[in-house]
């Protein structure tokens, strides 16, 4: 049985609970009143990119439209501007929710595919935690390569002027590539970070089994 | 002995060859003329920006911060800890307040802390170097250091997201927050405190991997700008400054449009009037070049 189908058979009577006891933050999804002004405030929204605004998925948790809300592309749309948070008048921490529901669909493994911000999320963490630290170099050709070959070299040929410019100004090094800025306690960081998803893992099964 | 000290963060991009590497070398210069003090946390690791979310799930996020606090904890203890960077000063200081907020998680941090050999008894405060200069040295104190004001430019101050929200500068408010305008004022420069793009988003890690989005957004914040008479923009977050200065070439391609104008720290504002040097203010770490400012720095200082 896949993580996901688990999930869905252990909390097939509410999908707001599973929520609230998975998903970070997601016990503040019930303190929404539908007013809105998330979904007003949201930049990316003026640029007409969430299928769901916020209070939209909150809804959907509730009406229990776990599939929908769960493959939707919209959380991975956030842009982390805080804007949702500070006007909220419930005070709902909205921006940690949409990351908190993007990371639990994740996890799961059935966040929509092809999402690009989904790719770069990933990339982003794994590239900071390999090392301790970002190499931006690599961060940004994992990004352009990350349809293959041909696709990389197109995608790198249209940011040519932006890196060059980077370049010249010596704020891009190539020889990132080889190498580049690290901790140097990197074993530290490797174990810390295993006994840290541990914890984690074990904390959320023990929710799910209580 | 220096007046004021800090345990310093100065986070990914403002490494060498970095992103922003122009930022640290312009806040280095600043805080010789201000007599501040930083001492690098040694060893310290990336904050896991906002944009990790995917993969970093809860604790081990905070496990990541709470690392940069264990090692200035332990190196630099009873210091504060600075960050320059946005997205640094974010990640700790939620990290921080979670921890506080949370036995739970903090003892699952201190059991994860232990296996790289560190612990945590009391976290720093976690200050952005804007609250250093507002509210440790307040302005004052930095106007007194002005010896070459920047006459006759107009800057819009573009304060962006993460240093504004969702914590923000003490006594700000988050739809107009008006230190930066101060800070422009007080180099002698013409603020545009009316700049009404002043918190909307650069899109952040969308610029990366959705950019027709994030230039969408960069757009309107560079065109208010120049309707507002604009011949700089000046920002405190390393994302801000890099999204709207090098993706430029591309929103003109893409709109049609003539933008040509530069992004600057606020830190090299203040090294300029400070009289330092075009390259104490890391000027040619500019992609768009900041002539006037350039000029400026060329003349000879008022003593």
């Amino acid at each position: 049985m896949s993580a996901n189908t688990a999930m869905a058979t252990k909390y097939r009577n509410s999908f707001l609970k599973e929520v609230e006891e998975q998903v970070e933050m997601g016990d503040w999804v019930k303190m929404c009143m539908q007013c809105g002004v998330c979904a007003g405030s949201c930049p990316v929204n003026f640029q007409s990119a969430w299928e769901h605004p916020p209070q939209e998925i909150f809804m959907m948790i509730r009406a229990g439209k776990r599939e929908e809300v769960l493959t939707s592309p919209s959380m991975w749309n956030c842009t982390s501007c805080y804007n949702c948070i500070v006007r909220c008048p419930r005070k709902l921490p909205i921006t940690h929710i949409m990351h908190g529901l993007a990371e639990y669909a994740h996890r799961l493994g059935i966040a929509p595919k092809m999402q690009p911000t989904r790719f770069f999320s990933g990339l982003f963490w794994k590239n900071a935690t390999k090392t301790g630290r970002v190499n931006e170099l690599k961060l940004s050709m994992g990004l352009y390569f990350k349809d293959g070959f041909g696709a990389g070299v197109k995608e790198g040929m249209k940011m040519k002027d932006v890196a060059l410019g980077l370049i010249k100004a010596k704020r891009l090094n190539p020889m990132e590539l080889l190498g580049g800025h690290k901790c140097k306690d990197q074993k530290g960081i490797q174990a810390m970070l295993k006994k840290a998803y541990e914890i984690e893992r074990s904390r959320k099964a023990a929710k799910m089994a209580g | 002995m220096a007046k004021r000290e800090y345990a310093f963060y100065p986070g990914c991009s403002s490494q060498k060859g970095a992103s922003a590497s122009n930022y640290l070398t312009s806040v280095e210069s600043m805080c010789k003329t201000l007599d501040v003090k930083l001492t690098e946390i040694p060893d310290w690791n990336c904050c896991g920006a906002s944009i990790g979310y995917a993969e970093a799930g809860e604790l081990p996020r905070h496990v990541m911060n709470a690392r940069n606090f264990a090692l200035s904890e332990q190196h630099l203890p009873g210091q504060e800890m600075v960050a320059t960077c946005a997205a640094c000063w974010l990640g700790a200081r939620e990290t921080r307040e979670r921890l506080t907020h949370s036995d739970t998680l903090m003892a699952d941090t201190r059991e994860a802390l232990k296996e790289a050999g560190l612990q945590i008894n009391e976290m720093p405060e976690i200050r952005h170097m804007v609250e250093v200069l507002i509210e440790d040295l307040g302005f004052d104190e930095m106007a007194k250091h002005v010896v070459r004001p920047l006459e006759g430019v107009k800057i819009a101050g573009y304060v962006g997201c993460q240093t504004n929200r969702p914590f923000g500068v003490a006594g700000e408010s988050f739809e107009n927050p008006m230190y930066l305008d101060k800070l422009v004022d007080m180099v002698g420069a013409e603020a545009i405190p009316e700049y009404d793009m002043k918190v909307t988003c650069c899109g952040g890690a969308l610029a990366f991997s959705e950019p027709e989005k994030a230039q969408a957004q960069i757009k309107d914040i560079i065109e208010s700008a120049y309707d507002h008479g604009a011949e700089m923009i000046v920002t405190p977050c390393p994302l801000c400054q890099a999204n709207v200065e090098i993706y430029q070439g591309q929103i003109n391609q893409r709109y049609g449009t003539k933008f040509n104008i530069p992004v600057l720290y606020y830190s090299q504002l203040m090294v300029v009037a400070y009289g330092g040097s075009a390259k104490d203010a890391a000027l040619n770490g500019q992609v768009i070049k900041a002539r006037k400012l350039e000029e400026i720095a060329a003349k000879p200082v008022k003593r």
